[in-house]
């Protein structure tokens, strides 16, 4: 379970999360939607504790992440992020790419981590693309290959920040349905995204942020069909 | 055919000579690299203002000429009475020189690895040292590999001017025999041919690593 309780974090003298709270289940989707510069992506790296917060606190299956205590790369295996630029590692293949993590994070001998990459890999659509270099891949399959890098460290969350926003138009159905795939898993997810379409697929529910507030959260049907706020009604004025 | 009074043990001199350039650049390029590694990773970590005692300094390393690093460094070994022989005096001074060129290009290097990749590879549990160690340096080394090269090459043909503490290197041990021979026109340049003999296998291997990191 991820507890975000009254998170605050400013940038400078700009305040981009405004007390947030949000608490994600296990197994449940939750889609966080919203303008930029609404704060959305800067939530997700503070829960993996990438970026430190002001105020609040952020609890990961009762640790809590941004505690002098807590072990952050321990915490990290646990809680997975996709970016929106894929961050290929240009000098090592899709393999290695994959395989790097858990041989020297967890410390897997080389057979277990291939073994492990090889799955993972087929499992996003790359089986044939092991021994490539990633810079001669598309940004979907170098995307693809990120989430596969990622779910090699077998993590019980993910994080999605808008990992289609960067992709030409034709390469973003393939990502959206590995993130498809991953919840129909039972995979515990967050994802920022600006797919409405997806975002009413795959959440249980969906978080509006405006100006670094979270302004209504809602299952989908509820979110999209009745919206309450006129923020959020703008917004999807907008965006349809 | 023409005559010369260059006997095969004069050649044997000359060998001398470049094993003498030979020992020196590779001393003073490996302690050189190793602290232009270190330095380079402390100017990245802590940012300019804490390390702009350290950045000073590597400045005056590399703005001063290096004749007067050398006849300094070693009036300044004689005055504490180090009691450096010449070739160590040589050393040291060659080395903080090459350090101080090399800071910049592991800086360079290590900035041009996008914080992004960092950033994933730190979001996957590794920790500072294994983004360093397996992503940022295999980049970086990639990045700095031509600058590198040539700063070898460069510290080889400046280390001529330890011929001033006394040490007989390659240019050194060939102005010995053009005094004594007065052919200055063979020995300088079978004095070059060895320069470049020494040179071009060192270009040859960073051209080659170039190549094979390429990823092509």
């Amino acid at each position: 379970m991820i507890e975000i309780q009254n998170v605050r974090k400013s940038f400078g003298s700009l305040e981009v999360l405004k007390g947030i709270d949000l608490t994600v289940e296990k197994g449940e989707v939750v889609t966080v939607i919203g303008g930029s510069g609404s704060g959305k992506s800067t939530l997700l790296t503070c829960i993996n504790g990438l970026e430190p917060i002001d105020a609040g606190r952020i609890v990961v299956d009762g640790t809590e992440v941004h505690a002098k205590t807590t072990d952050l790369n321990k915490l990290r295996r646990k809680v997975g992020i996709v970016f929106q630029q894929w961050n290929a590692f240009p000098h090592l293949t899709v393999l290695e790419n994959v395989m790097l993590a858990p041989r020297k994070v967890l410390g897997l001998p080389k057979e277990k981590a291939e073994e492990i990459a090889v799955k993972q890999l087929t499992h996003v659509g790359l089986g044939e693309k092991l021994s490539v270099y990633p810079t001669r891949m598309s940004g979907g399959q170098q995307q693809r290959m990120a989430i596969a890098r990622a779910l090699a460290m077998s993590p019980e969350y993910m994080l999605f920040d808008e990992v289609t926003s960067a992709l030409d138009p034709q390469l973003v159905g393939e990502v959206l349905d590995t993130l498809r795939m991953l919840a129909s898993e039972g995979m515990t997810m967050i994802c920022v995204t600006h797919e409405m379409k997806f975002a009413r697929e795959v959440s249980d529910r969906v978080a509006f942020f405006h100006k670094g507030v979270m302004a209504e959260i809602a299952p989908p049907d509820a979110l999209f069909g009745a919206p309450k706020d006129p923020e959020l009604q703008k917004f999807l004025a907008a965006t349809h | 055919m023409f005559n010369t009074a260059l006997t095969i043990s004069d050649l044997g001199f000359l060998a001398q000579g470049a094993l003498m350039t030979l020992a020196v650049t590779a001393v003073s390029v490996a302690a050189g690299t190793v602290l232009g590694v270190i330095f380079g990773v402390v100017r990245n970590q802590i940012g300019p203002y804490w390390s702009a005692p350290l950045t000073f300094v590597l400045d005056v390393f590399r703005s001063v000429p290096l004749l007067i690093q050398l006849v300094l460094g070693n009036a300044f070994q004689s005055i504490a009475k180090l009691g450096w022989p010449p070739f160590t005096t040589s050393c040291v001074v060659l080395s903080l020189y090459t350090a101080a060129y090399c800071t910049e290009i592991v800086r360079g290097g290590i900035a041009s690895v996008p914080p992004t990749t960092r950033r994933a590879a730190r979001s996957l549990g590794m920790t500072w040292w294994q983004d360093m160690r397996y992503i940022v340096a295999p980049l970086a080394t990639r990045v700095s590999l031509p600058s590198w090269i040539g700063l070898t090459l460069g510290v080889m043909k400046d280390s001529a001017l330890v011929l001033w503490l006394g040490l007989i290197e390659l240019l050194r041990a060939s102005q010995v025999l053009v005094t004594r021979l007065q052919e200055p026109l063979l020995i300088l340049m079978i004095c070059g041919a060895i320069y470049f003999l020494i040179s071009f296998p060192i270009a040859r291997l960073g051209g080659y690593l170039e190549k094979r990191w390429s990823n092509d």
